[in-house]
């Protein structure tokens, strides 16, 4: 509770210079890709409480998948990167009133957000699939059928899962995460529908078991937002994206904070 | 109160329910008949006059008596299949009520089996009836008749205390009303029919138990 307020002061003390700056002379209006070149600092939005993407550590400094990819934006465009905690309800307000030059908040796209800001090429993948290890020749729904799954009551994935496969298939519903993770780990099911973050967390902890992507059930990967009619740095942005994952350096991400390579459609 | 109540979102749920109040009952009458089963041996050793099977059930006994169900439970479905022993969910739930039921039963009929007077004991060895048939007709029955409403209300613990099987996915009554409460958001409506159902189950089963031991055993003749 109090680490929590610190932070939000925190958030807030960078958030009030920042607007400070934002409003100071020929700041306000100029092109956003100029005046971050003028000032040298690139300020993101990253998520302070939702690992693997973005969290605290033990030093206080934010870490994470986002915080990773906003430090490469930053050395590719040749200035500082300023770190700007944001929680996942007000990251967008941060970007619309020039408190974050760019929101890397693992934010995914929809028809609302779209009105209200602009999205990059996605950096980042956000996915729900069926897992399971290596030996288990699943590649659709309807390889399920007679097989057991585990998920997580009530979460995406089973309400995803239970629209798309047959009554063949059994739903072994848990709890929680914890429940789903430890039926998979101690093998009372096969298979678990669940998202690639939570696979991740599974794979960090090098169990004999190891989850492997089958088939995808909802996709919704991660995108860079920023204000409309920045095209400049939107081209920019997009063309750091790009180079990152055209050199492998976006896929070093990747492996280090999902332990998995990038999807190849990303 | 502003709360509007639908019940008619949890109706339309109903084969849900009624399937999930089916595995209560069947878990409940199995683990009844088998972990009654596991008592009466548990406590004919637990009265042995040999010490070895006496601390070997009480060994049974404490352990079980002094550790969570839940415990009990993740212990043999996550638990023991690192040892290479596998079983489904409703095996899981199925052994861990019935090893729970025996422990407490255990000390139960121990109870009624230690109330019996030592004359009655030596009036049935007099009678020149074997040890077995001393053990049945003398002590064993009039110390289940002893004990019998002792033993009622453990059953009826035991058949409320399955609803915690639902955390290992077991898709009794209560997995059923989380279910549903998952899908309709209308948690109150749910375990406001779910307890209802309970206390209705624990009811009949006090019932169904008093029937079965007025046939087994006749009437409680002393005290």
């Amino acid at each position: 509770m109090s680490l929590r307020s610190v932070m939000k002061a925190f958030g807030l003390m960078i958030g009030l210079a920042a607007g400070a700056a934002a409003l100071a002379p020929g700041g306000a209006h100029a092109d956003a890709l100029e005046s971050i070149a003028k000032q040298g600092v690139l300020k993101v939005a990253v998520p302070q409480d939702f690992p693997p993407f973005g969290s605290v550590g033990i030093d206080m400094k934010p870490l994470g998948y986002d915080i990773d990819a906003a430090a490469l934006i930053a050395k590719d465009l040749g200035v500082r990167l300023e770190l700007v905690p944001v929680s996942s309800s007000n990251r967008i307000p941060y970007l619309t009133t020039g408190k974050a030059d760019l929101v890397i908040s693992s934010l995914g796209k929809n028809a609302e957000r779209e009105k209200a800001i602009d999205f990059s090429v996605a950096y980042a993948p956000f996915f729900n699939g069926i897992f399971g290890p290596a030996d288990v020749a699943v590649h659709g729904p309807a390889d399920l059928e007679g097989r057991k799954v585990g998920v997580t009551r009530g979460s995406v994935e089973d309400i995803e899962l239970s629209r798309i496969v047959s009554d063949k298939v059994t739903i072994n519903r848990y709890e929680d995460n914890n429940g789903t993770i430890s039926a998979f780990l101690s093998g009372q099911v096969e298979l678990i529908a669940t998202g690639n973050v939570v696979a991740a967390a599974i794979l960090a902890k090098n169990p004999p078991r190891k989850p492997e992507m089958k088939f995808l059930i909802k996709n919704s990967p991660c995108f860079v937002g920023l204000n409309k009619g920045e095209t400049a740095l939107l081209e920019r942005v997009n063309a750091a994206i790009q180079k990152a994952k055209a050199d492998g350096s976006l896929n070093q991400i990747a492996l280090k904070w999902l332990k998995a390579p990038l999807p190849a459609d990303l | 109160m502003a709360y509007r109540f639908d019940f008619a979102a949890v109706w339309d749920y109903a084969p849900v329910l009624a399937h999930g109040l089916a595995l209560t009952v069947v878990l409940t009458v199995a683990s009844t008949a088998l972990g009654i089963a596991v008592g009466v041996a548990g406590a004919a050793a637990r009265t042995a006059s040999h010490p070895l099977p006496r601390r070997l059930v009480a060994v049974y006994v404490e352990a079980i008596r002094n550790t969570p169900f839940l415990v009990q439970l993740f212990f043999v479905f996550f638990g023991l299949p690192s040892l290479g022993i596998r079983i489904g969910e409703w095996q899981a739930a199925l052994l861990a009520m019935v090893i729970n039921l025996g422990a407490y039963s255990t000390e139960i009929i121990r109870a009624g089996i230690e109330a019996t007077p030592r004359g009655q004991i030596e009036a049935g060895e007099s009678l020149a009836m074997s040890r077995a048939q001393v053990f049945r007709h003398v002590i064993l029955v009039p110390a289940l008749r002893r004990i019998w409403p002792a033993l009622s209300s453990q059953v009826v613990i035991v058949m409320l205390g399955s609803s915690v099987c639902s955390q290992i996915a077991v898709e009794e009554l209560s997995f059923a009303a989380n279910f549903i409460q998952s899908r309709n958001f209308r948690p109150f409506e749910v375990y406001f029919v779910a307890t209802a159902l309970y206390l209705g189950l624990a009811v009949a089963t006090r019932w169904v138990l008093a029937r079965v031991g007025g046939a087994a055993f006749g009437r409680r003749r002393h005290g």
